[in-house]
């Protein structure tokens, strides 16, 4: 092993192409860590729970054509029930939004009432009914769930909050560290507003946003026992296992049936969750899988470069490698030249990358929300590149390992 | 000579099939990966009506004051209060003005067995036409003194037109919108802006295409509620009349400024305004105000995804890695035939010569890069619509631009990597290759 005089001694006289194969090391080292860390940050984003029993969910969106806002409150009524009694429905809710659905609403809550300032947490708001946690599928881990007679109806414009309300743990847990939310009062705005009672902790519910600027609250949901007017709303439907298929063709047709003045079009009218996750985390999704492919191809392209370099220069010094075999150099000897050399190429390389890598994080994060890249990819991305690096330079180190000492003689 | 070094650049590749080949897919491979990144980057930052991008508009005026501009590094908020909007309408400073917003209309066809349905609608000004350069098949916009009339009018897209009124001239029937008629004035010839940008803030900048305009004033005195986003700093108080007289901005608003001169009026003006306001007490806080072209106001509104710009920003350093790669396999493959280059200089080559030749050679590899790089860049167009946003991804095609784009980038820093390589081969020096033979 200790060749690392002779070996430095013939790398100045190969510069060029030492510093290409450093160079590119090099870079490909910070690419490919900035790339693995990305696909992380996305993959940990788009595996985060809704918090519902997401198989078997059915979400219509719904617009009323020609009618009042005031009528809306029976004509929703209406089709909840029958939505309710179709086969296969397990139970469904009229609702403004739901988790990942991509709009909702979002507001400051308080521990007194307070009109402006920075609020105690922000939350969203899930307008439902008795039958919300049935529909999601969630459990509630404290408390109680809504009464019939607790749901009112209300104008959107106007309803600022109900007396009762039901928080998810999240949640809680930000407005009351100690763990004693529940019958705790909170308020949803100023003086005028009344003050809302938790009755009940729901495990874990996401907003119905999947964006980077609601990572700060994406497990605050609040649900209020309300049915809100207006011409826009959403069924959100449990079907019994197996039925979902049926159920999504089905139900629109069932509401059309009940009423056909209203808009059920457009492709993301009728969503299985299934689907409303995939559009949620689309542009995630296809991040991680470019990064990916990116990833992959710089790879083979980096060993593919050093296969051919180190090739060249086996076949340049084929003499050489006879006068040495000659000498009395094993075959072990010369394959551990070019390994030990690849390796002094190498380590230059990564720390030349790992330099990089850090750096174009850095940038990135002042121009892009991204969060600094830790160490275990840059020391991953080393070993993987260093590996990559000996398993490359292999296949060249074996042939010339093979080269006869009696080459020494030829061609002088 | 130039069909010469070509056939020796060819008769020297096919020497060393392997070598060859990993230039070729390095060069193809590096080159798709930014072109495919490329085409989506072009596609968000399109600039979408590139004759009048510096003569439209969108002012901003601060109606929150400095604690909720400050949130907002400074800016006043992205859309316009009600209130501001018609005072700006009302004071008619620039040469031509619209206050806009998405309208929930849905399109109730006069055929009973056809069920309602919606399409991308605005309540515009009849200024937006001229304005936007609408383009018409039939008729044209509606008048001011429509606007002023509260008319119930419509100017309807080709493709609604095509499926209500089988493309014929409908200009003067009817459309009934949420169970009121209104007269079409005008049928839109295909007009699709990407990105989207007189409503970048609902939209994001991709949206389809506008099928309906109908007259502002009509849906306010309809009180029909925008289909985008209301913000409010604080409570507007019950019912629509508080709403609309609120503090809530939901308006986009949107003035021709032909002249640099015209701009700075309008500026000056807008900050008059927001003084008055001040002095009225509306405002208590010093006028903020913002006036921004297309192209500034897109820029603001980031409507190109950050994936769009990071994927490209990794592309690039990918072509970067492609090319050191080429520059190391070609000064292998160069350096390899020291002998060669040492007898054609003997033989009275000039080192011009040499540098032709080689130059030449790697021309031909880039080529073979650039052909690979085009079927790959393909493939990724294709890929891309798989998983992107269909609304983003969609725009993302090859084109003729991007076809030759593709080409000359690979042919181009092939023959740039090479130059180094080249300059080593000019270098050999023929006694010294002559005399180890």
């Amino acid at each position: 092993m200790l060749q690392i005089k002779p070996i430095l001694a013939a790398l100045k006289r190969h510069k060029a192409g030492t510093i290409l194969i450093a160079m590119q090391i090099a870079l490909t080292l910070a690419i490919v860590c900035n790339a693995l860390f990305i696909i992380q940050q996305r993959v940990e984003r788009l595996s985060r729970p809704s918090g519902m029993n997401e198989s078997d969910v059915l979400a219509i969106t719904n617009r009323w054509v020609a009618v009042n806002d005031k009528d809306t409150a029976s004509l929703n009524k209406t089709d909840v029930q029958a939505l309710r009694q179709l086969p296969g429905v397990a139970d469904a809710m009229a609702t403004n939004s739901f988790p990942l659905r991509g709009g909702g609403w979002s507001t400051g809550v308080n521990l007194e009432p307070k009109d402006e300032g920075k609020p105690a947490a922000q939350t969203t708001l899930y307008f439902v009914d008795d039958h919300a946690l049935a529909v999601y599928g969630s459990q509630l881990i404290a408390g109680r769930n809504f009464t019939s007679d607790e749901v009112i109806v209300a104008d959107p414009k106007e309803i600022k909050s109900t007396p009762q309300v039901i928080v998810t743990k999240a949640l809680a847990d930000k407005l009351f560290p100690k763990g004693d939310a529940l019958g705790k009062q909170i308020y949803l705005g100023g003086k005028d507003v009344p003050s809302s009672t938790i009755i009940g902790i729901v495990k874990q519910l996401q907003v119905p946003w999947s964006g980077t600027w609601a990572n700060d609250f994406v497990e605050n949901a609040m649900l209020l026992p309300a049915q809100l007017t207006g011409t826009y709303g959403i069924y959100l439907i449990r079907a019994k296992p197996g039925q979902l298929e049926s159920i999504a063709k089905n139900a629109p047709e069932t509401l059309l049936k009940t009423n056909r003045m209203r808009v059920i079009s457009g492709d993301r009218a009728v969503r299985t969750y299934e689907k409303v996750r995939e559009d949620a985390y689309k542009n995630d999704r296809g991040m991680a899988i470019l990064m990916g492919v990116i990833c992959l191809i710089l790879l083979a392209i980096t060993a593919a470069g050093i296969v051919g370099l180190t090739s060249f220069w086996v076949g340049q010094r084929r003499k050489q490698i006879g006068v040495r075999r000659a000498l009395g150099a094993t075959r072990r000897d010369i394959l551990s030249y070019f390994l030990t050399e690849n390796l002094m190429i190498g380590i230059a390389g990564v720390v030349i990358g790992a330099g990089l890598a850090v750096g174009l994080n850095l940038w990135m994060v002042t121009q892009f929300e991204m969060a600094r890249l830790s160490v275990m990819y840059v020391l991953v991305g080393v070993v993987a590149l260093l590996l990559l690096g000996q398993a490359a330079v292999l296949a060249p180190a074996m042939r010339a390992s093979k080269v006869q000492p009696v080459e020494a003689t030829r061609s002088v | 000579m130039f069909a010469y070094y070509f056939q020796l650049g060819l008769r020297s590749l096919r020497k060393n099939p392997l070598l060859t080949a990993l230039m070729v897919m390095a060069i193809g491979f590096g080159v798709a990966a930014s072109m495919t990144t490329y085409s989506v980057f072009r596609a968000t930052s399109n600039n979408p009506i590139p004759q009048k991008s510096s003569q439209l508009f969108v002012p901003q005026i601060d109606n929150w004051g400095p604690e909720d501009a400050q949130r907002n590094k400074g800016e006043p908020p992205q859309a316009m209060s009600y209130t501001d909007a018609i005072a700006l309408m009302r004071d008619h400073r620039a040469k031509r003005q619209t206050a806009l917003y998405p309208a929930g209309l849905s399109i109730v066809p006069a055929d009973a067995n056809q069920l309602p349905f919606r399409e991308n609608t605005y309540g515009v000004y009849a200024d937006a036409f001229a304005m936007f350069d609408i383009p018409f098949r039939y008729g044209g916009g509606w008048t001011a003194a429509e606007d002023g009339s509260r008319a119930a009018v419509a100017v309807i897209g080709k493709d609604l037109n095509d499926k209500l009124f089988h493309g014929e001239n409908s200009v003067g029937r009817e459309i009934n919108l949420d169970g009121r008629s209104y007269r079409i004035t005008g049928v839109m010839d295909h007009w699709d802006p990407q990105p989207l940008f007189f409503d970048a803030v609902n939209t994001g900048g991709f949206d389809d295409a506008t099928q309906l305009f109908v007259p502002f004033t009509r849906m306010i005195e309809l009180k029909v509620a925008t289909n985008g986003n209301n913000n409010c700093n604080k409570d507007p108080g019950q019912g629509w009349d508080n709403w609309l007289h609120s503090e809530c901005v939901w308006l986009g608003f949107w003035a021709e400024l032909a002249t640099k001169s015209e701009a700075d009026a309008y500026r000056s003006y807008l900050t008059g305004y927001a003084a008055e306001q001040q002095r009225a007490g509306r405002f208590r806080w010093a006028p903020n105000v913002r006036l921004r072209n297309v192209v500034e106001w897109l820029d603001f509104q980031q409507v190109v995804p950050p994936e769009a710009k990071i994927s490209l920003l990794v592309a690039l350093g990918f072509l970067v890695i492609c090319l050191v790669n080429t520059i190391g396999l070609l000064l292998a493959k160069f350096m390899r035939r020291s002998s060669e280059i040492g007898v054609r200089r003997a033989l009275g080559a000039s080192r011009r010569e040499i540098y032709a030749q080689f130059l030449m050679e790697a021309g031909a590899v880039g080529l073979a890069g650039g052909l690979l790089g085009l079927v790959l860049t393909g493939v990724g167009v294709y890929g891309i619509s798989l998983i992107f946003d269909p609304q983003v991804a969609r725009l993302a095609t090859l084109d003729v631009p991007l076809v030759l784009l593709t080409l000359l980038v690979a042919i181009l820093s092939t023959v740039i990597a090479a130059f180094y390589p080249t300059w080593r081969a000019a270098q050999v020096q023929p006694a010294w290759q002559l005399k180890s033979n």
